[in-house]
């Protein structure tokens, strides 16, 4: 089985659930994320997009957030398990 | 020594008014938003309260009084944030007030329907004082999503009292109020559990506390200093500026750099 | 020498790391199955069929909750505030008071504090807890979150559009809460467009205009419906006038960069309904409402003054209205209007009375009993067309923010400077609009 590659979050289908190896870019940005609790080996799920296609909605360490492509592209992901898994109640609320 | 010590809680962004000599115990209120912080803060203050602004800057302030047992105790709401880093006006507000301004108690109130992001905050604070209470809110919520949580377990962990409340409805409160009470008297004594790093960081900040903790005198954390200075964090050094004095920090940057 | 970056890397994971391993230690999760209610809802919500319609419903929905509710309470209130003013009258005259007394203290200071607060009171009323309930709801952040694309194209933030939803209620109110907006760039785009949405103290001005000139034109059964689409109308007009001009300032004055965005969406929460209630009156009306009264009461005294003082054979009000008479045609408007304009910079709700007393020469504010009449006043006797009301409605939407929300922007910002750009901004811009428009129409041969 090929190793999963690593993709920014901006760009994880939506339903997927996936797993942050890492932030890359200034540092700023990086810890604002890290505020949240986006660090590596955060799980979080993708929901949604806005009607209009950007911000996208995420959900890890039991908060949904809204966040912008841009700032989104700065985590690096790592898929674990694609739209049709997820929705399992056991993901819900972590 | 270069210690100033301050009888007022006063500072850029901290002039509360209250003056120390007069003795009436604050309670700081800090926790993430979303978390019912405010439906409690009303709560016990009522109609006794005032909003206003922090010194200097467009970030509301609300205080209050409320009243435990006997006692009267100035409530302070800190703005609602996720972290107590340095990124905003928000941030800093919080993490000064919680350290520099000297509370008799900090109330965390966090989410039961999120436990794990609030505890982040939690453990954040209790690195910058031990004179710190958790209120695990929001616990209807919790129950009706099917999440329970182990109060007395989390206290033994954290180290700290943890009380849990709905301050929607107001239960739990008056046993939450009891702890902080206890906090304040001293009938409990809050033993905070401390995160540990890396040995490198470690050894880092056991070579700087020490002479931080010379200048500062026991007041204020100087563990939690330390390692804010080990971080880069700028605003802190501002802050000692500010609110405790001229610190003389060559020494530290050369014990920074002694760090391998 | 580990670099400062990486320490504060690792303290960070380290927190996290070990705030989730005693969450897990304390943490049960019950096993069954639990409807995410919070999840449904959203997804009808954000959606991209239902996301937009379901805000505008809302929208529509609060508005017409607020004027027609309003309705009554403002007449009983008018008619009671005005009664008293009989018995102040009354007291006048028993002690002997000098009529010009009696003029500025009650036909213009308290007749005008008695205005603002008949017309503001009972919309505010409505508003303000109607919007609480939603924001306790936790609905506000989907709105923000389906809009901030806009937003952000246009150089500014999602929030803005809670803000402006705010200044539907009143400007002031709205200012205060722009911060919610962490960059003070586009808190300051927010602040500085803010007054292109109509609060409360504006509607009766737009839909009494466009019930008489709009409405009135057509056939019974479609009058209201054709008042109502104007004054939807006007409000979009004022919606893309804020998302241009914030672009226009992202890209001159305030230029930079989008501000990273993240918005939680908590949890829907039942509002505690009778907290809103009485949090919401108490905060933003009240308050909002003392102040208000505040400014309104010097600019009652002057009107009064104006109207009544005399040279030669006519009032200054008079004497000014004539003088801007040409600038004012121009516009599409003529001089009185522009006075009212003036005066009214105070507040926005004695716009109307000021006209109406300038044209009846009364020397106080006054208001007609029916539209019936209002309109002969304007139409027959100063020759008002479709197109002095479109303006003046055009006016209204675009000029500058009231006196109680200039004093609000410079408190927020704490710059003289950005207060007074915040008042020469839209000025220019009504003017500009209205000029172009006359301009258009009357070419055009329409009128």
């Amino acid at each position: 089985m090929s190793k999963p590659e690593i993709a920014p979050l901006c760009d994880a289908p939506i339903g997927d659930l996936v797993e942050v190896v890492g932030l890359v870019g200034d540092r700023n940005a990086r810890w604002r994320l890290m505020d949240l609790g986006l660090i590596a080996g955060t799980k979080v799920e993708v929901l949604r997009a806005s009607p209009l296609g950007d911000p996208i909605l995420y959900r890890f360490r039991g908060t949904t957030i809204a966040l912008r492509r841009t700032d989104a592209a700065i985590v690096q992901v790592r898929r674990i398990a694609p739209a049709a898994l997820t929705g399992s109640n056991s993901e819900r609320g972590e | 020594m270069n210690v100033t010590k301050k009888d007022t809680l006063s500072g850029p962004g901290l002039t509360t008014g209250i003056n120390l000599q007069e003795a009436i115990p604050v309670v700081a209120l800090a926790g993430n938003p979303n978390t019912g912080k405010t439906t409690l803060f009303n709560r016990l203050t009522g109609m006794r309260q005032h909003t206003g602004n922090w010194t200097g800057k467009t970030v509301t302030r609300a205080e209050g009084d409320t009243q435990i047992g006997s006692r009267i105790y100035r409530v302070v709401d800190l703005p609602g944030t996720y972290t107590l880093s340095a990124a905003t006006a928000e941030e800093r507000i919080a993490r000064e007030f919680i350290c520099f301004g000297q509370p008799d108690v900090t109330l965390v109130v966090a989410d039961a329907t999120a436990l794990e992001r609030n505890l982040s905050l939690v453990l954040q604070a209790m690195e910058i004082t031990p004179r710190i209470v958790l209120c695990v809110n929001l616990i209807d919520e919790a129950h009706r999503k099917g999440i329970a949580v182990d109060i007395a377990k989390l206290e033994a962990r954290l180290g700290i009292p943890v009380a849990a409340t709905s301050a929607r409805s107001g239960a739990g409160v008056p046993e939450l109020l009891a702890k902080v009470e206890a906090a304040y008297t001293g009938a409990i004594k809050p033993a905070p559990m401390q995160v540990r790093y890396s040995p490198n960081i470690e050894h880092a900040v056991a070579e700087i506390e020490p002479l931080i903790a010379a200048q500062i005198g026991q007041r204020y954390s100087s563990r939690w200093i330390a390692l804010k200075l080990l971080e880069g964090d700028e605003s802190i050094t501002e802050a000692l500026h500010a609110y405790v004095g001229p610190v003389n920090l060559p020494p530290l940057v050369r014990a920074r750099e002694a760090m391998v | 020498m580990i670099p400062a970056e990486s320490v504060r890397d690792e303290t960070m994971t380290q927190i996290y790391t070990t705030a989730a391993a005693i969450a897990d230690e304390v943490i049960t999760r019950k096993q069954r199955p639990i409807i995410d209610w919070d999840e449904r809802i959203d997804q009808i919500v954000t959606s991209r069929i239902w996301g937009f319609p379901i805000m505008l419903g809302l929208l529509g929905l609060v508005f017409w909750l607020t004027i027609a509710g309003a309705n009554v309470p403002s007449a009983m209130l008018a008619d009671l505030l005005f009664a008293l003013q009989e018995y102040l009258t009354a007291a006048f005259q028993w002690i002997g008071a000098p009529d010009w007394l009696h003029g500025l203290l009650v036909l213009g200071i308290y007749r005008g504090a008695a205005w603002v607060v008949s017309v503001m009171l009972p919309p505010m009323a409505i508003f303000f807890p109607i919007f609480t309930l939603l924001e306790d709801l936790g609905y506000l952040p989907r709105v923000a979150f389906n809009l901030d694309s806009i937003f952000r194209r246009a150089g500014a933030h999602g929030k803005q559009a809670l803000t402006m939803g705010m200044g539907l209620g009143c400007n002031a109110a709205a200012i205060v809460s722009t911060r919610i907006i962490e960059s003070p760039r586009e808190r300051l785009i927010a602040i500085l467009t803010n007054s292109f949405v109509p609060c409360n103290g504006r509607y009766p001005t737009l839909i009494t205009l466009a019930a008489i000139f709009m409405g009135g034109g057509v056939a019974a059964a479609y009058s209201s419906l054709v008042t109502s689409a104007t004054v939807v109308g006007i409000v979009l007009v004022g919606f893309v006038t804020t998302l241009t001009v914030s672009w226009a300032l992202s890209k001159t004055l305030l230029r930079g960069v989008p501000s990273h965005f993240t918005l939680e969406l908590p949890p829907y929460r039942k509002p505690q309904v009778g907290r809103v209630i009485v949090r919401s009156l108490y905060d933003r009306t009240v308050v909002v409402l003392g102040r208000a009264v505040k400014t309104a009461a010097p600019a009652g005294a002057i009107t009064w003054l104006l109207a009544n003082l005399n040279v030669g054979d006519a009032s200054l009000l008079a004497h000014t209205a004539d003088f801007l008479d040409p600038f004012g045609a121009a516009l599409g408007l003529d001089g009185m209007i522009l006075m009212a304009f003036l005066l009214g910079l105070p507040a926005n709700e004695i716009v109307l009375p000021i006209l109406i007393m300038g044209y009846l020469s009364t020397g106080s504010m006054t208001e007609l009993d029916s539209l019936d009449a209002l309109k002969s006043l304007l139409v027959e006797q100063h020759g008002w067309t479709w197109l002095t009301a479109l303006n003046l409605m055009l006016f209204s939407l675009l000029h500058y923010p009231c006196g109680t929300t200039l004093i609000t922007i410079y408190k927020e910002t704490k710059s003289l400077k950005w207060a007074v750009f915040s008042a020469v901004m839209p000025l220019a811009i009504a003017i500009g609009v209205t000029f172009v428009v006359a301009q258009i129409v009357r070419l055009l041969g329409l009128v």
